[in-house]
């Protein structure tokens, strides 16, 4: 397909009108299905795209910059769909009972639902790809980063009441009995494979290096922001791969 | 003149802070970081340590952190400088 020009835009009322929440089917740890949420430009386009968010605040920090991607995608004439993992953002499902061998088969749900053609996976999205169809991996993360992160926020907001906590000590109670950490409470499963699993490099996964964005990534924010400039160069590069 | 290690920070905290350009090169040694800057919450001092020890190419322990030398850009530099010289 040829994307349209990137300035292309649409009026107040029509994107109000092509933007819109979607439920899909996702499948359950304990073998059943519930309705999770998608954010959607859906006009049956050829080009799908599924975008996989960030994992936890990095998810809070980039889903804004994620809609800015999207509304340009949708100007160029692909559709996109933003989900929710299970136990996220909407969400009524535990976060406790989820683990990433649950979100990647989440995500592969996604896919089929939506009939995605294509996947951009945000940070540590990237440890949570759905091995079907082909995409980008934006600044992908290794699961034990983001895990010490959130270990080290939860330290040092406990020495504030007086606490000491240790990133062994935390590491190894949540392997056995899972962890709350900034308000996440995560499941003994998914501390283990957070601490284990790295980005997967396959073929027809390219890597988007926040370099070829420019400017610095919108996830190390200390407040949620966006960037115009950032937006148009991650949608541009998604344009160019799909046009390929 | 200004060190590496000074250049790298100014460059980090204008990341975090999401500050413009050139903003960071007002910070003096006396500057207030953490305590003075509603922002700078545990999550975005724990970001900020993290990506120290990509961009630095360093490990802080969690013992090593005290509230001093988060409280000023001085001390925070001073900090970085020591553990790069390690």
């Amino acid at each position: 397909m040829a994307p349209c020009s990137l300035s292309q835009r649409r009026s107040a009322t029509d994107e109000v009108m092509a933007v819109k929440p979607l439920g899909w089917s996702c499948p359950t740890p304990d073998g059943d299905e519930r309705d999770e949420y998608a954010l959607a430009f859906d006009q049956g386009r050829k080009p799908r795209l599924l975008i996989i968010p960030a994992l936890f605040d990095e998810g809070n920090k980039l889903r804004r910059f994620a809609v800015e991607v999207m509304r340009r995608l949708d100007g160029a004439g692909v559709d996109s769909f933003l989900t929710d993992l299970p136990g996220t953002n909407e969400s009524l499902a535990k976060l406790t009972t989820q683990s990433l061998d649950g979100w990647t088969a989440a995500m592969l749900a996604a896919a089929n639902t939506f009939r995605a053609s294509h996947v951009l996976a945000l940070r540590g999205g990237s440890l949570i790809v759905p091995k079907v169809i082909p995409g980008w991996s934006y600044a992908p993360v290794k699961g034990a980063t983001i895990l010490r992160q959130l270990i080290r926020a939860r330290i040092l907001a406990a020495r504030e009441l007086g606490r000491e906590e240790t990133q062994d000590g935390l590491l190894a109670d949540g392997c056995a009995n899972g962890l709350e950490l900034c308000g996440y409470k995560l499941g003994a499963n998914l501390v283990r494979q957070l601490q284990e699993r790295e980005p997967e490099a396959r073929a027809g996964l390219a890597v988007i290096d926040q370099d070829m964005i420019g400017g610095s990534g919108l996830w190390l924010r200390a407040e949620p922001d966006e960037d115009r400039e950032q937006a148009d160069a991650l949608a541009a590069a998604v344009l160019v791969g799909i046009a390929r | 003149m200004r060190t590496d290690t000074d250049h790298k920070l100014r460059k980090l905290l204008t990341d975090v802070l999401g500050l413009k350009p050139g903003q960071a090169d007002g910070f003096d040694a006396d500057s207030g970081l953490f305590g003075y800057l509603p922002e700078l919450d545990s999550m975005a001092v724990a970001g900020l340590l993290t990506e120290m020890e990509d961009r630095f190419d360093i490990v802080i322990d969690e013992d090593e952190i005290e509230a001093e030398m988060m409280e000023t850009y001085g001390a925070l530099l001073a900090f970085a400088e020591a553990k790069r010289d390690r």
